[in-house]
């Protein structure tokens, strides 16, 4: 994989950045890479790991409600 | 007499009798699987758990009973008073002769109405191809936004809130809110579900409401509810009452969940078996590194120890050595050559010596020549008269010749 195709981490989706670990993990397994391709594709896809997992270990959903043809923010009454 | 005997009617046992009655309804297909309506009276439900009443109507009345079993499976309880349609069996309770009504379901009256439309429209949706599961639609996997058609103040949005929040907090969630039962509920749903389309565009769509009666729920058997169902963009998941409630948008919805909670879970991810999926790429990640960097130390300790058996130094020493054996060698071969040299020159040293014409002078001997320089070697160069050259070690003088005589013998 080119260093120059790679997306910012931030910039990917859940889904995206998924699909690139699994790639990664695949082709580090494979064992036909060179130990420099192996080491920065290893540093790649422990930032897509650590990614992922932090979109997931958020505390909040963001809720809105649908007002006329807006969108605002939605307040549960109870707790 | 015997005349009398043949009109005379047979006389029965109390039993004989009662069994020929509990045959006879029996027999009557109708009597075994029978609806009917009435007001309930003299309830009671002692401990034993069975149902005890008597149905009703302004002339007459009926009594029943459900046994424990079933009365535990009803959603509902009537309490005197009620008016209610019973399903069941009629026959007769042999001891006390007392033909009865085993009652296997209680609903309140009129829900018989409800429930004939629903049947009605159910089919006519189903014969029009709303139900058909070609047409259901795959839920995303990886939803970005999840629209909810429900009430805001409701048990069903709290519930889906909390399921979403633990299994896939990154998922936005846009409430679109309405009535959920009554009059206005059919309209509100309807708005609702084409506001989100139009508006939000989500992978999917819950539409959930919490459990209640047949009535509760009967906007969801609404036709236009079902309409706007199947006529949706996204995808939708409904999750309407309990397990065991089936509205028309349950048949029409894309997926049917048995509540509210259970739509949300069907909607998203679980984040607890995303995370473990997360951990165990990581681990194989670095197992994986782990590997290819032990087989390059491999390698180069290999490759190292070749080097140590060729390097330079250990080239160059024994080349050095190698050296310092062919210097000696040569020099060896080179000290015998000089030797052989030195004797052979020696030795012709020693000849020339021997061979030295002033050697041979000295010795006695001359040399004699013609006075052109050519020496006389024989006899037969020279005649009396002729003039010679002789030359001796010390110098030369002239000669003439007197008389010559070859030798008789052979010279040597």
């Amino acid at each position: 994989m080119d260093k120059n195709e790679y997306t910012p981490v931030g910039e990917l989706t859940y889904e995206q950045a998924l699909a690139e670990l699994e790639e990664i993990v695949t082709a580090l397994e494979s064992e036909e890479l060179s130990l420099d391709n192996s080491m920065s594709l290893f540093e790649r896809g422990e930032s897509l790991a650590r990614y992922c997992a932090g979109l997931l270990d958020q505390a909040e959903l963001k809720v809105q409600q649908i007002s006329g043809e807006n969108l605002i923010d939605f307040e549960t009454e109870d707790e | 007499m015997t005349q009398l005997t043949f009109f005379e009617p047979p006389i029965w046992s109390v039993t004989e009798l009662t069994h020929h009655v509990h045959d006879l309804l029996a027999s009557d297909d109708k009597l075994q699987d029978v609806w009917v309506q009435g007001e309930v009276s003299n309830f009671s439900r002692p401990t034993s758990g069975h149902l005890y009443f008597t149905m009703k109507d302004s002339a007459c009345s009926l009594r029943c009973v459900m046994w424990k079993n079933a009365a535990m499976r009803q959603k509902f309880i009537p309490r005197e008073g009620d008016n209610v349609e019973v399903h069941g069996s009629l026959n007769v309770y042999e001891a006390a002769g007392q033909y009865q009504l085993y009652a296997d379901l209680i609903r309140p009256a009129g829900e018989g109405v409800l429930y004939r439309e629903f049947v009605r429209l159910k089919a006519r949706l189903e014969a029009e191809g709303l139900f058909a599961p070609e047409r259901k639609r795959p839920i995303p996997r990886w939803p970005h936004r999840i629209g909810i058609v429900t009430s805001p103040t409701g048990a069903a949005l709290r519930d889906i809130l909390h399921t979403l929040t633990r299994r896939y907090p990154l998922v936005e969630v846009v409430l679109a809110p309405t009535q959920v039962q009554g009059d206005e509920a059919p309209a509100g749903i309807v708005t609702a579900i084409q506001a989100l389309n139009r508006v939000v565009h989500p992978d999917v769509i819950l539409v959930a409401r919490g459990g209640g009666s047949i009535e509760d729920l009967w906007a969801f058997n609404d036709e236009g509810v079902a309409r706007a169902i199947a006529a949706s963009a996204a995808p939708v998941i409904s999750g309407v009452g309990h397990e065991t409630d089936f509205t028309i948008a349950d048949f029409v919805s894309d997926l049917r969940a048995p509540t509210p909670t259970a739509a949300a879970e069907l909607s998203t991810p679980d984040r607890a078996d995303l995370l473990a999926s997360l951990d165990d790429m990581s681990q194989r990640m670095g197992r994986a590194v782990q590997s290819v960097l032990n087989s390059q130390r491999w390698k180069l300790n290999r490759i190292e120890s070749r080097l140590v058996l060729r390097s330079p130094q250990t080239r160059i020493h024994s080349d050095r050595q190698r050296l310092d054996d062919l210097a000696r060698r040569v020099e060896a071969a080179f000290a015998h050559r000089l030797q052989v040299q030195r004797v052979h020159l020696t030795g012709l040293d020693a000849h020339l010596t021997a061979l030295n014409p002033q050697s041979v002078l000295r010795r006695g001997y001359a040399l004699v020549s013609l006075p052109d320089g050519r020496p006389v070697r024989s006899t037969s160069q020279v005649k009396p008269g002729d003039d010679l050259r002789i030359r001796v070690s010390d110098g030369q003088f002239a000669a003439q010749v007197r008389d010559a005589s070859p030798d008789t013998r052979p010279s040597d």
